[in-house]
């Protein structure tokens, strides 16, 4: 285990007008590793992650990236440090088949015209790399693939790219109990692999069969962020339904020194 | 990710290379699925002729054939460059008069100001690049529905029209290299070569495409199919153009009229040129791919607004195209040239041929079958005697066949879990 985070948060903070989504958030992500980010809905989970992604641009705070402190403006420098994320509602093109959809936006090319085949062979091998045996063909489309299917196109996607940080927005929300085994399977694949792996999740079975960490979203602020051998059930669902539990989490009145509870009170005050 | 390269033995999905029987099995399967592209305008079109040409013979002469091309040029054009808008979901209803007001521009340059065709021509289609960016602009950056942005064109670009053309008076043009577009025929011989080249492009195209398949181990289409598709070719431009050229003057000893009319090849250039640019190029794929989920798109880092809005300049450029080729044919340009019923049969033409209103889907072909369609059922029509008003009724009826077909092939695909 790196003792150096990969990918870390520090104070970022995310408003949308007047509403504050994101309060001083921090999080680490480690190589080899199974982060869950879990937290309940509106808690910011989605909002954090599509900051890490560049689709929305931080207000405040850094993000350091193997090291050096990094600006992600757009989805490209997310996918240019090694940063890929796999969207809860896909973003798959239906219109378009696994091999088109696995290299869309970077497109393998040969002068002007499309590298179909290099771009075929390399879907194959990532596909069998990661033991990937439910498809049938990889020229048909996306459109015609069981959910389970769909969401191990979007990883194969991810991890296509010597990525280094995959981000996956609760990869079995909408997935039967086999396919939900297969694509937690596939989850700790990729960290066994070496990659960093945020999982976003609120199936607390989920959280405990794959993540090594676990870090806790309440409204908007970092409650805890935890080695998941070190809390149990309960006290995840406490930390995501009252921001603390025990010593742990977000300060009641006073602060508790917890690194990750950096609050100021009156910041969201307006 | 280091793993790429693991042996393909650990579970790569492996296919039974395909005969030609589980081939059109397969397509069979799609067609069912509701993936069934240009197959009903192909049948149409087979009926249709099947139709006039039992009804009234001169319909198959070798004179009605070419007179088709020049007749549905223009129709033909806007419906390719429509395709694109179409395929990202959007409409261009401007289209019409956007060509009528570049066939002006070129017509008053060449007349009016004494321009070489060199000039007129490119200025002309600088007009519809410059039309579709404004057109591409406002929807893609303000998000201004295509709808009303079109429709607020189409009406300012028939007020365009009019002032160009001082309010009403129609301008003629005697530039023969401009007549000679929409008027003129090649020769016999070149009528030939053109034929050999385009057989022999499109199987080099296919036979290529396999040797570079096969080479890296990857399913390739099977060899029968594929020289199916080849004779197919084959036979229909050798049979095609072995009418265009035969001799289809009245008084062949005055006026020899013999070849293939010189719209088609150009038809011809740039049905291939848009199909490789949408079928092999990472433009194409990422108008596909903004067409059919432009969230997905966006967060892929394709920049959405700019494709937007280059397909709004290819549909005006193309629209222009179409300008230029009717003035010829016309030999004139008039207040309603690119008006009346143009814009909608171009529309009708492009989700005819199988391009779909709702977006994603659709090729340029669609756009050339479909055209053709309208075209005899307008000529067709025409020769049987039936009024103005008849006509539009049946081809309305056909688009709306058309468009039927589109949605209920969605809901089919939707339940066949193929789109």
């Amino acid at each position: 285990m790196a003792a150096t985070p990969l990918l870390e948060l520090r104070g970022v903070n995310k408003s949308f007008g007047p509403v504050q989504v994101l309060h001083d958030v921090g999080l680490d992500v480690y190589p080899g590793e199974v982060t869950a980010l879990v937290g309940d809905n509106g808690a910011g989970k989605s909002t954090m992650v599509k900051c890490i992604a560049g689709i929305y641009t931080i207000d405040a705070g850094t993000v350091t990236y193997e090291g050096r402190k990094v600006a992600i403006h757009s989805p490209r420098d997310a996918s240019a440090l090694g940063i890929e994320v796999v969207y809860q509602d896909l973003a798959l093109c239906d219109n378009l088949d696994i091999v088109q959809n696995m290299f869309l936006g970077r497109e393998k090319m040969s002068g002007v015209v499309l590298d179909e085949p290099t771009m075929e062979q390399m879907a194959g091998d990532t596909l069998a790399g990661l033991s990937v045996r439910t498809v049938k063909s990889l020229r048909q489309l996306v459109a015609s693939l069981s959910g389970g299917q769909r969401q191990t196109v979007a990883i194969a996607k991810a991890v296509l790219w010597n990525s280094k940080v995959v981000i996956l927005d609760e990869p079995t929300a909408a997935l039967g109990v086999a396919q939900t085994a297969q694509v937690l399977e596939l989850v700790r694949r990729l960290a066994d692999n070496g990659l960093g792996v945020v999982l976003i999740s609120h199936n607390m079975n989920d959280v405990f069969a794959v993540s090594d960490r676990i870090a806790a979203l309440y409204l908007g602020r970092m409650a805890a962020q935890v080695k998941a051998t070190d809390v149990t059930h309960s006290q995840v669902v406490e930390l995501i339904t009252a921001g603390r539990s025990g010593n742990l989490g977000l300060p009641s009145e006073s602060s508790n020194g917890n690194g990750y509870a950096d609050i100021t009170p009156s910041g969201d005050e307006r | 990710m280091s793993t790429t390269t693991t042996p393909a033995e650990t579970g790569k999905p492996e296919v039974a290379k395909p005969t030609a029987a589980s081939h059109l099995n397969a397509y069979w399967r799609r067609v069912r699925g509701g993936d069934i592209g240009s197959l009903p305008a192909i049948l149409g079109l087979i009926v249709l002729c099947l139709i006039f040409g039992s009804a009234r013979e001169t319909f198959v002469s070798a004179l009605n054939f070419a007179n088709l091309f020049s007749q549905s040029a223009q129709v033909i054009f806007i419906a390719m460059g429509l395709v694109f808008v179409l395929l990202l979901g959007e409409i261009d209803l401007s289209a019409g008069f956007a060509s009528g007001v570049c066939g002006a521009i070129m017509a008053i340059l060449l007349a009016d100001h004494g321009w070489p065709w060199w000039g007129a021509i490119p200025a002309a289609m600088l007009t519809g690049v410059v039309i579709g960016f404004m057109l591409g602009l406002l929807v893609a950056k303000l998000g201004i529905p295509s709808f009303v942005v079109t429709l607020a064109a189409f009406l300012g670009f028939q007020g365009v029209l009019l002032r160009l053309l001082g309010g009403g008076k129609n301008i003629s043009i005697n530039n023969s290299f401009v007549l000679k577009l929409a008027n003129s025929n090649l020769s016999v011989t070149m009528s030939w070569i053109m034929v050999i080249v385009a057989v022999l492009g499109y199987a080099a195209v296919q036979f290529n495409q396999i040797r570079s398949r096969a080479s890296r181990g990857l399913v390739t289409d099977p060899l029968g199919i594929v020289l199916m598709r080849i004779g197919g070719l084959a036979v229909l431009l050798v049979v095609a153009t072995a009418v265009l050229t035969h001799e289809r003057s009245i008084n062949p000893a005055i006026n020899s009229v013999r070849g293939v009319p010189i719209v088609a090849p150009i038809i011809a250039v740039f049905l291939i040129i848009w199909t490789f640019v949408l079928g092999r190029t990472r433009y194409g794929r990422h108008v596909y791919a903004v067409g059919g989920n432009s969230e997905a798109a966006r967060r892929a880092g394709i920049p959405v607004d700019r494709i937007r809005i280059s397909v709004f300049v290819i549909g005006s450029f193309m629209a222009s195209i179409g300008g230029i080729l009717i003035v010829s044919r016309a030999n004139s340009v008039d207040p309603n040239t690119g008006g009346s019923n143009i814009l909608l049969y171009s529309v009708g033409a492009a989700v005819i041929g199988g391009t779909s209103l709702f977006g994603g889907k659709g090729k340029v072909i669609n756009a050339v079958i479909g055209g053709a369609v309208i075209a005899v059922i307008d000529n067709g029509m025409t020769l049987m005697g039936y009024a103005a008003g008849t006509k539009y009724i049946v081809t309305g009826l056909i688009l709306l066949v058309a468009a039927s077909v589109d949605a209920l092939s969605r809901r089919r695909a939707a339940s066949s879990g193929a789109r």
